[in-house]
């Protein structure tokens, strides 16, 4: 009796997390729990200049005032916010930052060899500079001084805050408010670290900018931040990846991005999401609520690539308010849901300025008994002449036991808008199956091949380097889930 | 090289084939033709092994191994190649990835090392020329926006780059113009070779003018009840099925 394409499907879907492995590494914890002094620690641990603790503290009051939202379409258990670490940092980092690559601790190097992130000298990845970030700090940062030859400054927030307080000072928080939601109050109130990036007028970036964020510590919530600046005229490709050990207990992941694209600029944002999903029964997986957010001045332009296949839930909609005249904003999307996962992502498109275009194209793949969700607003104001929006939403189930659910909310307030929606829902259907291996194209493969088929606009948007490894991080996935 | 003997096969129960028998030798080109509903397609699916169609009695040997043994893309490796009657879509896959992983399983199957690119592109590149197919036709996904002419005549492309020994056309004609039929009719002529057997299964005679076949068989509720020449085919044009369904 051959098993049935559900039971194939299903297989192919269940494999073993990779990257669960956890390090021992002394740590510098903060004590237990939230309050003022914590984030007076926070700030006097990271030496930020007295402003921070203005930001940092004005957050944490809006944030005591907020609740924590459930309107996402899945559930979870409310979060006890006082039983966790905010701030944990490997001893050798915490104590004296390495200067160079050379000084980085070799256990933690070992960590990132593991990843496939070689911080050694000789070893980095051509064409690429990263900046890996363990915990709640960065512990280095690739290819800075051939960067900072041509005035590209990337590095890691806490860097930044020391070394261009000004800059920092200047735009933190003008995309992404102190108080917009409750994670991002939360996360304003006690970021620990995460990359910087300022590209000077008329400068081209000539290498991928990349950080790779790894939690290690237990009980440990993870809050980075994230801002880049491209100047009139800048590009700059920037990309994310993240993973986390295997663990029992939820970890909170609440980062905040922002990006701000100065007129004529054009920034490029790519995330490859693998946070620890949890196992098949749902215990464990990292709750991954996220608000990232650009605003693009005139002409300037914003894409936002994401492969989301990590994360036991991710809550997060990358957004982009076109607030110049002709600015563009795009939003390309794979999501993909297995066991008990559950994604509610898409995207916001806030047209504030003339002649504004955005485009959004969103994959969403789910198997298991996962749910999987897009949910994305586009806005359209009334002083947005020949505002310009494409959507596209497509949905693909394996197996009967999964949910994919589609919310686009359009609101339009100027009649020269033009706003298009087109919405698909389907399986990997037996016809199509058997169409590949009467070609003998065994199942397994097929899936495979269907899947990148299906997701190849989107992957067609990640930076080469890394459309290589989103395949396969797909593939794996989903293994199993076909027979 | 293919030897059906007494086949019976069901789908959800009910009975389809009823004790079908058929020879078929290399080189040779078969024709099966019937009313609808004489298991014509449901012939085409068991020899392919389609999910849903449960053989009940009876074997089927092609070259001497047990075809019903083999799961589909087994049988593929063994060189059945089905022209789908409707084929499907395969969104955002090239024809040269879709081949690509077809004739590397092949490959796998026999032991040999995958081909590279240069390799795949120069036989892909040969088959199309030889079916007077535009290149830019490897590049676009799998059937997608193809009309039913363009689909066929795929179809063929993925026959004559896949090289396999027994093609089963199922319907291959019906939805065709006289031109695309032509066509097709011309690849499949190209493709005829000593150690490769067609089964054309087809409603009409028109595609025979062209495919000139060795053997035609009646089918009719699930059994083969006359077999002839090519002429039997021109006398069920004339005279309908209606004299030919009592069984000899």
């Amino acid at each position: 009796m051959q098993p049935t394409q559900d039971e194939v499907l299903t297989q192919h879907l269940t494999r073993e997390y990779e990257w669960g492995f956890e390090a021992e590494l002394e740590q510098e914890l903060a004590p237990k729990g939230l309050n003022e002094e914590i984030i007076e620690f926070i700030w006097s641990k990271k030496n930020e200049p007295p402003f921070m603790l203005d930001f940092r503290l004005r957050a944490f009051r809006a944030w005591k005032e907020m609740k924590e939202p459930h309107w996402l379409n899945g559930r979870y258990d409310p979060i006890d916010y006082q039983n966790a670490y905010y701030y944990a940092a490997p001893k050798s980092v915490s104590e004296n930052r390495p200067k160079s690559l050379d000084e980085v601790d070799p256990e933690i190097r070992r960590i990132f060899d593991r990843l496939g992130i070689p911080l050694h000298e000789q070893e980095i990845l051509a064409g690429v500079a990263v900046d890996a970030v363990l915990d709640s700090v960065s512990v280095a940062t690739t290819y800075k001084e051939r960067l900072a030859q041509m005035g590209i400054l990337f590095c890691s927030m806490s860097e930044a805050l020391e070394n261009y307080p000004d800059l920092v000072k200047k735009y933190l928080g003008t995309v992404v408010p102190y108080n917009d939601n409750f994670f991002a109050a939360l996360n304003s109130a006690v970021f620990s670290d995460g990359s910087f990036v300022y590209v000077p007028k008329g400068v081209r970036c000539p290498l991928e900018l990349s950080t790779y964020f790894r939690i290690n510590a237990r009980n440990t919530g993870q809050f980075e931040r994230t801002l880049i600046i491209a100047d009139e005229g800048a590009y700059v490709s920037y990309l994310e990846g993240c993973t986390a050990p295997k663990r029992s207990e939820h970890q909170l992941h609440a980062a905040v991005v922002e990006l701000v694209a100065l007129p004529n600029s054009y920034i490029k944002y790519s995330t490859v999401q693998n946070w620890y999903p949890g196992d098949k029964e749902g215990r464990g997986g990292v709750f991954n609520f996220v608000t990232k957010r650009g605003i693009a001045q005139e002409n300037a332009k914003i894409s936002w690539t994401q492969v989301e296949t990590g994360s036991a839930i991710t809550w997060k909609y990358p957004s982009v308010i076109l607030k110049g005249d002709n600015s563009v904003g795009e939003f390309y999307s794979v999501a993909v849901t297995n066991n008990h996962q559950q994604a509610d992502t898409g995207t916001k498109m806030i047209h504030i300025g003339k002649n504004t275009r955005s485009r959004i194209v969103s994959k969403g793949i789910s198997a298991g008994k996962s749910n999987n969700t897009y949910r994305g607003l586009v806005q359209v104001s009334p002083r947005a002449d020949n505002a310009r929006n494409f959507s596209q939403c497509d949905s693909l189930l394996i197996g009967s036991d999964c949910g994919a659910h589609t919310f686009p909310y359009v609101e339009v307030k100027n009649p020269t808008a033009i706003v298009e929606h087109e919405a698909t829902t389907s399986k990997i259907g037996e016809d199509i199956l058997f169409y590949c291996n009467q070609r003998g194209i065994p199942t397994q493969e097929a899936v495979e091949l269907i899947i990148n088929g299906y997701c190849q606009e989107v992957l067609a948007h990640l930076p080469l380097e890394f459309a290589v490894e989103a395949r396969k991080l797909l593939a794996i996935s989903l293994e199993g889930s076909v027979g | 090289m293919l030897s059906i003997r007494n086949l019976h096969a069901s789908v959800e129960g009910r009975p389809i084939l009823k004790g079908l028998t058929l020879e078929v030798k290399a080189g040779e080109v078969h024709a099966i033709m019937g009313p609808n509903g004489a298991g014509k397609s449901t012939l085409a699916a068991v020899l392919a092994g389609k999910e849903g169609y449960e053989v009940t009695e009876g074997e089927i040997l092609f070259e001497g191994q047990n075809l019903l043994d083999l799961e589909p893309e087994e049988r593929s490796h063994a060189g059945l190649f089905l022209a789908f009657q409707y084929p499907v879509e395969i969104p955002g896959v090239s024809m040269i990835q879709f081949l690509r992983a077809a004739l590397n399983a092949h490959r796998a199957a026999q032991g040999a090392e995958p081909l590279d690119t240069a390799e795949l592109m120069a036989l892909l590149k040969e088959k199309a020329a030889l079916l007077k197919l535009d290149p830019s036709f490897l590049s676009r996904s799998v059937n997608e926006g193809f009309s039913g002419g363009e689909r066929k005549r795929a179809e063929i492309f993925q026959m004559a780059v896949l090289d396999p020994k027994l093609v089963i056309l199922d319907e291959t004609d019906s939805g065709l113009d006289i031109d695309a039929l032509k066509i097709v009719s011309d690849a499949v002529n190209a493709l005829r070779a000593p150690k490769r057997a067609f089964i054309i299964i087809t409603h009409y005679h028109r595609i025979l003018q062209y495919i000139r076949p060795d053997v035609v068989h009646i089918l009719a509720d699930g059994r083969v009840v006359h077999s002839g020449g090519p002429e039997l085919a021109l006398q069920l044009e004339e005279k309908g099925y209606e004299p030919f369904l009592t069984p000899a």
